[in-house]
């Protein structure tokens, strides 16, 4: 265990769809949990439950986030401890009621009980700025704002920091505002050199937050969910070791960033790309 | 790749025009964030004035506004009854940030637009 945290509740979030917060919040709060942190993460997309799966507990669910909410069931049945890594929990959410279901009351109060025993609470938030990933960032201490090299995912972002600068609790009851950092997700540094996507150094200006890592664009992610497994467990992969390295960045530690340049390539597969 | 394109000017690499397109886009996203939309209201204001002095017809007005990333330009295109009276009668009216010109009428005689090309 190593200091005491500086901020409990997390929010994974994005704006944009299919970016990456669920991959992301699996890996964080693995990563986090190896670490020695008792963590718990919630999947906030009421009705698309996806947490579950990518965390390989979805044949374990019982009771869910929103059963709690409602008081049909107590928080420690819902919660789903981790059969790979000791601190690790995960509360899934429901997948037959809609985002009504999640009230500022009732989410506020399972967020209190959590923080009794968890060191950090990490909100997987659905995509959009509708109720769903209000809740999911309104309570939040710290924002990652999980975004692609990409137009549509940039500018999204950007709208999810203004979501989080006017409506999250930090922000209406003028408190400290939501710390925020940027998971830069499915970055291709070929296509980069080739000018065809966007620089990290173009999105953070854009962006204007802090770099908490680079996320290199990787098939270890696909079979990773594919088996139900985080893929911070696969320690062989790129995508693997840059989360390993943000969870590190993430808790103060001085980390290089890597996978930002293309990798360099012998003089045979850089014959056999030629002719492909 | 041929031996022609060598020749060629390179085309501007397209994450750059991505990069530019973003920052304008969102500058003015994050303008608005922080006031109301004052546009709707500028523009009913504007077309009362307007209709105080000239009978024009609601359903004739065009709103167009055009974001760049050092001027940004609303154009108003009202619709004026066929009338010689009213050759000149449209000004242009300006914003801090935004500007408009009123230019043109399509029934009646066309009169010589005003529109104004002046950088902010």
């Amino acid at each position: 265990m190593g200091e005491a945290p500086l901020s409990k509740i997390i929010v994974m979030t994005s704006g944009k769809g299919g970016v990456g917060k669920t991959t992301s919040s699996a890996a964080f709060a693995t990563g986090l949990a190896l670490r020695g942190f008792k963590t718990v993460v919630i999947d906030f997309d009421v009705g698309l439950r996806n947490l579950d799966l990518v965390m390989g507990c979805e044949r374990r669910v019982v009771f869910d986030f929103i059963n709690v909410i409602n008081g049909e069931a107590k928080l420690s049945q819902a919660l789903i401890k981790d059969k790979r890594i000791d601190n690790l929990y995960v509360l899934p959410t429901s997948q037959t009621r809609d985002k009504d279901a999640l009230t500022a009351a009732g989410v506020e109060r399972v967020l209190n009980e959590l923080a009794k025993d968890f060191d950090y609470i990490l909100c997987d938030s659905p995509a959009g700025i509708e109720r769903g990933a209000l809740m999911a960032l309104y309570f939040a201490d710290h924002a990652i704002i999980v975004t692609n090299p990409e137009v549509s995912s940039v500018r999204d972002s950007d709208r999810i920091l203004g979501v989080l600068a006017s409506r999250s609790r930090r922000a209406e009851q003028g408190l400290e505002p939501v710390t925020q950092q940027l998971l830069l997700t499915r970055y291709d540094p070929e296509r980069v050199e080739r000018g065809e996507m966007l620089k990290v150094d173009d999105v953070l200006e854009i962006l204007a937050i802090p770099l908490l890592g680079v996320i290199p664009e990787s098939q270890a992610v696909l079979r990773a969910s594919n088996v139900g497994m985080p893929v911070i467990l696969d320690e062989s992969s790129n995508a693997g070791q840059a989360y390993t390295d943000a969870v590190g960045r993430f808790l103060g530690e001085d980390i290089e960033h890597r996978f930002m340049a293309p990798q360099k390539k012998g003089l045979f597969s850089r014959f056999l790309r030629r002719s492909a | 790749m041929s031996i022609f394109s060598f020749f060629r000017s390179a085309p501007r690499p397209s994450a750059v025009q991505a990069k530019e397109r973003l920052q304008i886009v969102m500058a003015h996203e994050r303008a608005g964030r922080a006031g109301p939309d004052y546009l709707p209201m500028l523009q009913q204001e504007l077309l009362a004035v307007i209709a105080k002095y000239i009978d024009i017809d609601q359903n004739k007005v065009e709103v167009k506004l055009d974001r760049g990333s050092d001027c940004s330009t609303l154009e108003l295109n009202i619709e004026l009854p066929a009338r010689e009276q009213l050759k000149s009668a449209m000004a242009a009216v300006r914003k801090p940030e935004t500007k408009a010109g009123g230019d043109g009428l399509k029934a009646g005689a066309p009169l010589a637009s005003s529109e104004d090309k002046k950088r902010h």
